[in-house]
C-alpha cells in the first residue's frame, strides 16, 4: 500500500463540453487548447503541484485519447512520483459488471478503492475545465480551521450573469446557509467554483448513501451537496478573488484567450512563484518578418509571421503570410494563414488551413442584426479554400472549396 | 539506419578560449544559441534523432551551467535506467589538467569507453552548429569500408588552433592532412566530428598512452594518413563553425534567414532543449517588430528589429533594439537604445542608456551586468 497522504485530488475530466461543439469533436473539454501553449488541464493540474498535492486521480470517459496522450507520465507537471504522482482513471470493469460514470459523484464512488489506497484525511475534488489560479493548501487550511465537512470555493460574480450559477447564501462567519441551482432571480451573487475539499471519511459515506439512493442522479451539485446541507453537516464557502473562467461556450472560450491581453485582468501567467506548466513542443522561437505587423498579442514558438496580427493570440507552429491580416482571434497549433487571407473574431482549430483571400469571421459592428453576431469556428484539420467567406458564428468541420 | 549501437561523446570544453566572452563562466556546451538553445542541444539532437541512446559528455572545467541545463537528460529522452546520459567530469585534479586536448581527455575516459557494449563511437566538440542526419555518415562510413571517417566541410577555414584541412582522392579517401595551415581559398576543413569502430579506437588510445602522444590530430591522424584509411564525408544541411565572438555573432544573424531556419529546425529532426515552461511571448500596444528571433516568455512594448531575443527578455516603452541578440532576462529599459550589441544572462540596461556597437564589431555585455 502507498504511504497515508493528508490530501489527494481527483479531477473531473470526463465531459464532453458539448456547447464547445466541433472543438471537442475528437477530445474532452479539458485537452481543448488555451492561451498559446496551454490545455484548460494545465491550470487544476498546475495548481495541484503548486499547492503541494502530487497525488491526483483524474477522471475520464469523454473522447479520452488525446487527453490521455497529453497526460502521459505526467511528467511536464512534476507528477512522476515513486509516490503518488498523476493516474487516470477510465470507468472499467467490476466483477457485478461494467457501468459508465453516471454523474460526477459516482465517477468518485467508483473510485473508492483508489482513494482509500492514500487514506487520506481529506480530497479535494476539481474540475478539468476552468481557468484560473489557485492556492488549494491555503483552502485546505481554512477548511481545517472550520473543522468543516465540506469547503466549496466561491467567486462573487456579477448580478447579472448570476443567474448562470449555482449560488450560495454565507452567514458572518463563512458557514453556508443555503444553496439556489441557477435560479432566475438571484438573490445572491457569491458563485460556486466547482472546487470542493471533503472531509474523506464523511463524503466516502455520503457517496455510498447516494449511490443507494434510486432516485439520486450522482451528481454533486444536484444531489451529495444538497444532502449534506439537509443533514446540518458543517459546510463552508471558501471565498476566492482572483481570476476565474469557466470556459464553457465558444464564445466564452475566445474572451477568455483575449482577456490574457488586457491588461486590467489579473490572470498573470508569467508570475515565476506560479507557474502553468504545460507539455511543450520542441519549436524553435517564432519569427516576425520586416513585412510583418504584430501588436497587442501572444505569439507562441515555431510561429513564422509575415502578415498583420492584432488583438490575437497565436499558439505554436502557426504560419501567418504576407499580406493575411488576424485580428481579435485564437489561432491553434500548425494552422495556416495564406497570403492575403482574413481572419477575425474567429477560432481557428489546429492544423486548419485558410487559403488565400478567404475571409473567416464578421466584425460585430458590420452586422446587420448585432444581436446575431458570434465567433466563427473553422475545425481542426479543415481547409477553407480561395477566396471562401466564413460568416459570423459559423461552425465548419468539412472542407470549403473555393474558386480559383 | 537507427544506430543504437553507437556511443556518442561530447566534448564541452574544446575551443572555450576562441570564444573567451561567452566562456568565462560556462563551457563551450553550455553558450547560449538561436534564442533558447546552448549549442550542446544541437549535438545532442543529431544523436538522439538517428537512434543513438548511450551519451557520454566530457567536461573540465567551469561546466556548472551545463549541469544545470542537462540534468538527468530527460530533454533528450535520455533519463534512463538502461544507458542515457553520462556526465563525465574529471575525477580528480590530475585528469582535469590532463583533459586539455581530446586525445589526452580520451585516455581518460578509456574506461567508460571500454564499459561500453557499443560497436561505434561517434566524437564530437560543440563549437560547430548543425543538424543534420546521422544516418547518412553511418552508411558512409559502412559503405567506404573507413577505419576513420571525419565531417567536414568546404570554404574558409575556420580560424581555430589544431583543425585539421584535408586533401582526399575521388572517393572522399584523405590523402594528406595539414594542421592549421596558412590558406586564404577555400579548402576542405574537419568538423572534428569522428566516427569510428570502438575496438579501433580504444587500440589508439592504449597505444597513445604507452607512446606518450597528445594530439589526436597529429599523432593520430596526420601521421597515421596512409596507413589508416580515413574518409572525409561532407554532410549537408546549416553547418558552421565558430571561432570568435564575431563569428558567433554573424552565424546567430544567419538564423534570420528562413532557409538557414528551415535547414536548422526542420520538422522532422526537432532541437531539443530544457524546458522552461515561459507564456508565449506578450507584444503590446504599439510595439514595433520587425525581422527578429522571438522566444518565448518575451514582452516587447518597444522597437525591435533584426534581433534574436532570449526566453524571458524584456523591451520597454520607447526603447530602440537593432541588430542584437539579448540573452535570457535581460531587461532594457524605456527608452533605451541599443545597437550591435549582445548581452549575456540577466543583463539591465536602465532606462535612456544609448549602447552601439558595430556589425563587424558587436558590443558584449557580460552576464547580471547592470548599465
Amino acid at each position: 500500500m502507498p504511504r497515508k497522504q493528508e490530501c489527494i485530488a481527483m479531477l473531473l475530466a470526463g465531459g464532453q463540453g458539448s456547447r464547445l461543439g466541433i472543438l471537442t469533436k475528437n477530445i474532452a473539454k479539458p485537452a481543448v487548447p488555451y492561451g498559446g501553449k496551454y490545455r484548460i488541464i494545465d491550470f487544476p493540474l498546475s495548481n495541484c503541484v503548486n499547492s503541494g498535492i502530487y497525488t491526483v486521480g483524474v477522471l475520464t470517459q469523454y473522447q479520452p485519447l488525446e487527453l490521455n496522450d497529453y497526460i502521459g507520465n505526467g511528467q511536464p507537471w512534476d507528477l512522476d512520483r515513486a509516490e503518488g504522482g498523476v493516474h487516470i482513471l477510465p470507468p472499467y470493469q467490476q466483477i457485478k459488471g461494467s457501468e459508465w460514470y453516471k454523474g460526477t459523484a459516482n465517477a468518485i464512488y467508483q473510485n473508492i478503492h483508489f482513494i482509500d489506497r492514500y487514506s487520506p484525511d481529506y480530497v479535494a475534488i476539481l474540475s478539468g475545465d476552468h481557468i484560473y489560479k489557485m492556492n488549494y493548501d491555503k483552502m485546505l487550511s481554512y477548511h481545517k480551521e472550520k473543522n468543516a465537512d465540506c469547503t466549496i470555493a466561491c467567486i462573487e460574480v456579477p448580478w447579472e450573469e448570476a443567474s448562470r450559477f449555482g449560488l450560495m447564501f454565507v452567514d458572518s462567519e463563512g458557514r453556508i446557509t443555503d444553496f439556489e441551482e441557477k435560479p432566475k432571480n438571484p438573490r445572491s451573487n457569491k458563485a460556486s467554483m466547482g472546487v470542493y475539499i471533503f472531509t474523506w471519511s464523511k463524503l466516502r459515506q455520503y457517496l455510498i448513501d447516494d449511490e443507494a439512493d434510486p432516485n439520486s442522479s450522482n451528481d454533486f451539485g444536484k444531489d451529495v451537496i444538497p444532502k449534506m446541507h439537509r443533514a446540518g453537516e458543517r459546510m463552508y464557502a471558501y471565498e476566492f478573488d482572483g481570476y476565474w473562467k469557466d470556459v464553457g461556450t465558444i464564445d466564452s472560450l475566445w474572451e477568455a484567450n483575449l482577456d490574457l491581453l488586457n491588461p486590467q485582468i489579473n490572470i498573470d501567467l508569467d508570475d515565476a512563484s506560479w507557474k502553468i506548466y504545460s507539455r511543450n513542443a520542441a519549436a524553435p522561437p517564432h519569427y516576425i518578418s520586416a513585412d510583418s505587423k504584430v501588436e497587442n498579442s501572444l505569439v507562441s514558438a515555431g510561429c513564422e509571421i509575415e502578415g498583420e496580427i492584432d488583438y490575437s493570440v497565436l499558439f505554436s507552429n502557426v504560419t501567418v503570410e504576407k499580406g493575411a491580416c488576424v485580428k481579435y482571434s485564437i489561432i491553434m497549433p500548425g494552422a495556416v494563414i495564406k497570403e492575403g487571407a482574413v481572419v477575425q473574431y474567429s477560432i481557428v482549430a489546429e492544423n486548419a488551413v485558410i487559403e488565400s483571400g478567404a475571409v473567416v469571421g464578421e466584425k460585430p459592428e458590420s452586422m446587420k442584426d448585432p444581436s446575431a453576431w458570434g465567433v466563427a469556428v473553422v475545425g481542426a484539420g479543415v481547409t477553407i479554400g480561395k477566396g471562401v467567406t466564413v460568416p459570423s458564428k459559423a461552425m465548419i468541420d468539412k472542407d470549403m472549396k473555393g474558386g480559383n | 539506419m537507427r544506430a543504437r549501437n553507437i556511443l556518442g561523446i561530447i566534448f564541452a570544453n574544446m575551443y572555450d578560449d576562441c570564444l573567451h566572452e561567452l566562456t568565462a563562466l560556462r563551457t563551450m556546451a553550455s553558450v547560449p544559441f538561436g534564442g533558447r538553445y546552448r549549442l550542446i542541444d544541437f549535438h545532442l539532437s543529431n544523436m538522439v534523432n538517428c537512434g543513438i541512446d548511450k551519451v557520454g559528455v566530457v567536461t573540465k572545467g567551469n561546466y556548472r551551467s551545463l549541469m544545470d541545463h542537462l540534468g538527468n537528460g530527460r530533454p533528450w529522452d535520455l533519463a534512463r535506467k538502461r544507458d542515457g546520459l553520462f556526465l563525465l567530469p574529471p575525477f580528480n585534479a590530475d585528469s582535469s589538467r590532463s583533459r586539455s586536448s581530446r586525445l589526452e581527455a580520451l585516455i581518460d575516459l578509456l574506461p567508460f569507453i571500454e564499459s561500453a557494449d557499443d560497436e561505434f563511437v561517434i566524437l564530437t566538440d560543440c563549437n560547430v552548429v548543425c543538424s543534420f542526419d546521422y544516418s547518412g555518415l553511418i552508411d558512409f562510413h559502412k559503405n567506404t569500408g573507413a577505419d576513420i571517417t571525419v565531417c567536414c566541410k568546404r570554404g574558409i577555414r575556420p580560424n581555430l588552433n589544431d583543425l585539421m584541412t584535408f586533401e582526399t582522392d575521388s572517393d572522399c579517401r584523405v590523402t594528406k592532412i595539414a594542421v592549421s595551415p596558412k590558406l586564404t581559398e577555400e579548402c576542405l576543413y574537419s568538423l572534428n566530428i569522428v566516427l569510428l569502430r570502438k575496438p579501433f579506437l580504444e587500440r589508439l588510445i592504449a597505444e597513445a598512452k604507452s607512446l606518450n602522444y597528445r594530439s589526436f590530430t597529429r599523432d593520430i591522424m596526420q601521421s597515421n594518413v596512409e596507413k589508416f584509411k580515413i574518409y572525409a564525408y561532407e554532410p549537408e544541411g546549416f553547418i558552421r563553425t565558430i571561432d570568435s565572438l564575431k563569428s558567433y555573432y554573424d552565424i546567430s544573424m544567419e538564423l534570420l534567414k528562413r532557409e538557414n531556419r528551415k535547414e536548422l529546425f526542420s520538422a522532422d529532426r526537432p532541437v531539443f532543449t530544457k524546458v522552461r515552461d515561459d507564456m508565449p511571448a506578450i507584444y503590446g500596444i504599439n510595439c514595433k517588430a520587425k525581422n527578429s528571433l522571438i522566444a518565448d516568455g518575451c514582452h516587447i512594448e518597444g522597437e525591435v528589429e533584426n534581433c534574436i531575443l532570449f526566453r524571458g527578455a524584456r523591451v520597454g516603452k520607447n526603447a530602440v533594439v537593432k541588430n542584437s541578440i539579448l540573452m535570457q532576462g535581460t531587461i532594457v529599459s524605456e527608452g533605451a537604445h541599443l545597437n550591435c550589441v549582445i548581452t549575456d544572462k540577466n543583463v539591465t540596461v536602465t532606462q535612456g542608456k544609448n549602447i552601439s556597437g558595430a556589425e563587424s564589431f558587436p558590443i558584449y555585455i557580460s552576464k547580471g551586468i547592470r548599465v
